[in-house]
């Protein structure tokens, strides 16, 4: 009995295909909207995910100076010391603390090859905060730093430029003109937050930067330091010991403003990664919204439908239809032109969304779930809004629907 | 639901003190007043009576269209008035074939597919749905339109499909509410003559009309006035 309705549902809807395709089109772009919106959000929250796992967890980055600057300043030393940075990681929950540099730019040479990047000099620890490897080689090590030894980890971009297909390890390399021994190669990093490439830079000793590159002797002094705390519960409490150990080694009286800055990289990590999930959402809500509309469009067809009908009804009820026969009669005309909707939809939806990736870069992710997920939401709304016309057919009157007009 | 063997004392139809209002703004307003009759199982019966006299509100209680007010209605022994939803659509499917004045076929659909409707909602597969609207279309004479929609085809022949749609379940009780109403002369006679083959064939007929040459081809004529039945004669012995 079910296949002979579904043929008569076919049928019906066949009688007026304008009036079937205009109705699916809502459901089509709903369901397409929702697909291509979950895609795209998905994809965003993806690279920023990705690029947080790239930049290390746990971190605060204390730089040398007023949080703001008053602009009267004139020293040029730099109010960290790298007795600050031992007495840091002093503290209780501080696992690493690593003194280094704003990467400086710099040209480096290998042979023929030129090119510009950017040096950073700092000591080991650095790469365990960033959670950095070497691919190649070996990293350097403190006594590295301690003799101002002239080695270099090279960024992969800058391996690649340079070096091409070599094998860079234990070769001579020129940074400004002086000579280092490339130690090794680090992975990859991609993309940092605001779209640079990591990967676009060096790693030095600190002292060795200060000693060969400026021909300065090493103060003792850095801009900037990394401190990794060993959990994320931890941080509040390392910010204010740190600031405390801080304002107690510069002998900063009370009401005088602090000389350094501390800033919480994970905190400013997980706001990217909450707006960009709010924003998902957005784009998945105001998608579920076009679905919605969709939803309404059918039942209002389908109540017109069902008045245009009452003639039919009645006659199928005077030959032997029962109440749910009538209901699973319109049902099924509902649901065929949601689930038809749907499935035109989804794939319009991928297509959106490849087209998305292939016209802008953005990232993408359709996944099977989310694809499901809104499939069954849509069937579930032509159930849901195909019920009500149904129920008001079943539920008319065999005489009254006779003498209908 | 089986059907209940047919009792041979019991009649077809039974009604006894059967009352229907319809509620007005102006209060109840009455349509049928004390209704008695009783249809034995293959008589042929003409319901006669101007309009508003309650012929056709009769004739909707008797196809289990309508409940009555007040009053028994008993079809084939069963009391309709227990029944319900779905087992009075099981016998309005199953038990009783209605015509009506305005043929009310379905127009999309064709003809071998509106006679096989009923079918459909007994649940009897495609092949056999098939097979059975065929042989009536053709028994009615029109085997070779199975195919074609009801618009392309004359109020007579549409009546003819109606008649068969309504024959397709081998039902024991033909109700036919003004069946010639829309028809000349000349087809209404030829309808006639298909319900007197039906009747001859043991199928209980009752046929709503106003016109005295059509009721005058049934064997007992009913009369109806203000909702009461005025007189009830037989005009011809039963066939069986």
């Amino acid at each position: 009995m079910l296949k002979a309705m579904l043929e008569e549902a076919w049928q019906a809807m066949g009688a007026n295909r304008l009036r079937t395709f205009l109705t699916m089109l809502g459901m089509v772009i709903g369901v397409g909207a929702v697909v291509l919106m979950i895609s795209v959000g998905q994809g965003a929250r993806y690279a920023v995910n990705q690029t947080i796992s790239t930049m290390g967890s746990n971190l605060f980055i204390l730089g040398s100076g007023p949080s703001v600057s008053g602009g009267v300043k004139g020293s040029t030393l730099f109010t960290l010391k790298m007795a600050d940075a031992e007495a840091i990681e002093e503290l209780d929950h501080v696992e690493v603390v690593a003194p280094y540099h704003h990467p400086a730019p710099a040209q480096v040479q290998f042979g023929a090859n030129n090119w510009k990047s950017s040096v950073v000099p700092t000591v080991p620890g650095y790469l365990d905060c960033r959670v950095w490897n070497t691919v190649a080689g070996r990293p350097f090590s403190d006594s590295d730093v301690r003799s101002a030894t002239t080695v270099a980890l090279l960024g992969w971009t800058v391996a690649q430029k340079l070096f091409g297909d070599m094998d860079p390890v234990d070769k001579i390399i020129r940074i400004q003109g002086v000579a280092f021994t490339v130690l090794g190669v680090l992975a990859p990093k991609g993309q940092s937050l605001d779209g640079r490439d990591q990967d676009d830079t060096l790693v030095i000793p600190l002292t060795t930067y200060q000693r060969k590159l400026f021909g300065e002797s090493f103060r003792g002094s850095v801009q900037l330091m990394m401190v990794k705390a060993a959990s994320s519960e931890a941080m509040p409490g390392v910010e204010k010991s740190i600031a405390a150990l801080l304002r107690q080694r510069h002998r900063l009286r009370e009401g005088v403003a602090d000389d350094f800055s501390i800033r919480n990289l994970t905190a400013v990590a997980e706001s990217a990664a909450e707006t960009t999930r709010i924003m998902s959402l957005l784009l998945g809500a105001i998608a579920s919204i076009s679905l919605l509309v969709g939803g309404i469009g059918i039942m209002n067809i389908m109540l017109v439908s069902v008045t245009e009908r009452t003639r039919e009804i009645g006659i199928r009820l005077a030959i032997g239809a029962r109440e749910q026969d009538i209901l699973l009669q319109f049902l099924l005309e509902a649901i065929i032109i949601s689930v038809a909707g749907c499935c035109i939809g989804v794939v319009l939806g991928i297509g959106g969304a490849l087209l998305t990736n292939a016209l802008t870069g953005t990232a993408i992710i359709i996944s099977g779930s989310s694809l499901l997920v809104s499939f069954l939401v849509a069937a579930g709304v032509g159930v849901f809004f195909g019920y009500y016309p149904a129920r008001k057919a079943a539920r008319l009157d065999p005489i009254e629907s006779l003498r209908y007009q | 639901m089986t059907r209940s063997a047919p009792v041979p004392e019991a009649p077809l139809i039974r009604v006894e003190g059967l009352f229907k209002s319809y509620a007005t703004p102006a209060g109840p307003f009455p349509v049928l007043k004390d209704v008695n009759l009783t249809i034995e199982s293959g008589e042929y019966v003409a319901v006669m009576g101007h309009s508003g006299s309650g012929k056709s509100t009769f004739m909707n209680i008797l196809g289990c269209l309508d409940r009555p007010t007040a009053g028994q209605y008993a079809l084939d022994g069963q009391r309709v008035a227990q029944l319900a939803k779905d087992q009075l659509a099981h016998l309005r499917g199953r038990t009783i074939g209605f015509v009506f004045q305005g043929f009310n076929l379905l127009p999309r659909m064709n003809l071998e597919d509106n006679v096989a409707l009923p079918l459909v909602y007994c649940g009897i597969g495609k092949e056999e749905r098939r097979r059975r609207s065929r042989e009536i279309l053709e028994k009615v004479g029109l085997g070779s339109y199975a195919k074609s929609l009801p618009n392309r085809i004359s109020g007579g022949q549409q009546q003819r499909v109606a008649i068969a749609r309504a024959l397709v379940n081998r039902p024991r009780l033909i109700l036919a509410d003004e069946p010639t109403g829309n028809l000349d002369s000349h087809t209404g006679e030829e309808i006639m003559a298909l319900f007197g083959q039906l009747n001859a064939a043991g199928i209980t007929i009752v046929l709503v009309t106003h016109e005295p040459d059509i009721a005058a081809h049934a064997r007992r004529q009913v009369r109806f006035l203000d909702g009461r039945i005025l007189s009830d004669q037989i005009i011809r012995p039963r066939l069986c």
